[in-house]
């Protein structure tokens, strides 16, 4: 019974039954959440991925305007200032910092721009000529890098989103999954869940099909011995009836016996047939119950 | 990775740079250039010309995605990338975020970046 497939080790008793029922519901309720959960986020996921197709088309437009911008400097310095620059960059000027957007329950971490103030590494560069150059230059740079920033939080929430959906989703099918010994029959229901509408193939959702199973059991169960104790509370009280009648009918004979004698012997039949009755009574012992409770 | 710990992208606020001289210079002045104190003194950019090692690049995008806690973004060119290919596929983390950006020389192919592969993959196309 209790090492049946499709079903929780348990007794059949009013507190399991109870147990199963808060189980049940709790099951239903938790896949039903988990569910919407998953979809939530898939949808959040899908809505990242179009936004970081756009980004990285508008990245390339954007990379390629800074780089006219530095070849313009180059032109109106008149030579290199490559060498220049990385020997004086010293502090970082433009910084990000991350903060945390919630979308159902996950933390997707934001990166947000700022530029440190006070910081100049390049206050010389460009002093001779070409300064409004690379001034404009620097702008372009710094819009540039915003759209990579932005870009770079994107493709963090993907990635991370990626992750937590993979495990949500695992989740949601081990709940039907659960308790399939085998793992392998689990993975190729999941794999035929993912290729069959689930309108054509019902597959069975385990733990709730188990738990499902256990309350039918229980309750049968529990009907059944319903049924067994009303039939042995009749069987009882049939034996009962019985006896008493047999009881009665003795009693009835036994006074008719005494009356026969007495008028035999010709005594009155008062004090002879006092004496008999408690002994028939003492030997049936049936007249204890009129007394006796238990 | 349910839930990236707060603390590990809390310290991160710089971005870091492997790349042509150009580019390099270009986000240098848009200020993004940083070097740790004196006694480590390390870049956070690698300028990558053609005499530039492989094992050198590799190094570099080592020291930036595992070593340096305080990079939360790297960016590399899409041809320095293409160099060291497995190192950038096979970095997963969601920190730091690791971005192919185009070059003036090569410009920008969406079939060969690892995450718009991912993408591509997850949808199937």
């Amino acid at each position: 019974m209790s090492g049946a497939v499709g079903r929780e080790p348990v007794f059949p008793t009013r507190q399991s039954l109870g147990l199963m029922k808060a189980k049940l519901k709790g099951a239903e309720v938790g896949h039903s959440l988990l569910k919407r959960k998953s979809e939530a986020l898939t949808k959040r996921f899908r809505e990242i991925t179009r936004r970081i197709d756009e980004a990285k088309q508008k990245m390339g437009r954007v990379m390629q305007i800074a780089a006219f911008s530095l070849a313009e400097v180059s032109y109106a310095v008149g030579g290199d200032i490559g060498y220049q620059i990385q020997e004086s960059a010293k502090q970082a000027r433009f910084r990000v910092r991350a903060k945390n957007e919630n979308v159902s329950g996950v933390y997707l971490p934001q990166f947000e721009s700022y530029t440190e103030e006070g910081v100049n590494d390049f206050g010389l560069t460009g002093l001779g000529k070409g300064g409004q150059q690379i001034q404009r230059c620097r702008e372009t740079y710094a819009r540039a890098v915003e759209t990579l920033v932005e870009l770079a939080s994107l493709q963090t929430a993907f990635l991370i989103l990626d992750e937590v959906i993979k495990v949500v989703n695992r989740r949601v099918n081990a709940m039907r999954m659960a308790e399939s010994t085998n793992v392998y029959e689990a993975s190729m229901l999941s794999f035929l869940e993912q290729r069959i509408p689930s309108n054509v193939c019902n597959l069975p959702y385990r733990i709730e099909q188990d738990l499902a199973n256990t309350y039918q059991d229980i309750n049968s169960e529990l009907d059944e011995l319903d049924r067994e104790e009303f039939y042995r509370l009749k069987k009882v009280s049939n034996k009962k009836q019985r006896d008493n009648a047999a009881a009665d009918a003795e009693i009835l004979a036994a006074r008719e016996r005494a009356a026969e004698k007495a008028a035999q012997n010709g005594t009155p039949p008062v004090a002879e047939s006092k004496e008999p009755e408690p002994e028939t009574t003492d030997v049936l012992g049936e007249q204890e119950d009129n007394d006796v409770i238990f | 990775m349910a839930a990236a710990a707060a603390s590990t992208y809390k310290d991160r606020q710089f971005l870091a740079v492997i790349g042509d001289e150009d580019s390099v210079t270009g986000l240098l002045l848009a200020g993004i250039g940083h070097v740790t104190d004196p006694p480590d003194a390390q870049r956070n950019f690698l300028v990558v010309d053609a005499k530039t090692e492989n094992s050198e690049i590799e190094r570099a995008f080592k020291s930036f995605t595992e070593e340096r806690k305080d990079i939360a973004v790297v960016l590399i060119n899409q041809h320095v990338a293409e160099r060291i290919r497995h190192s950038v596929d096979t970095f997963t983390d969601p920190f730091p975020a690791v971005l192919e950006i185009p070059s003036k020389d090569h410009p920008y192919d969406p079939e060969k970046d690892s995450v718009l592969k991912r993408v591509r993959r997850l949808f199937g196309e």
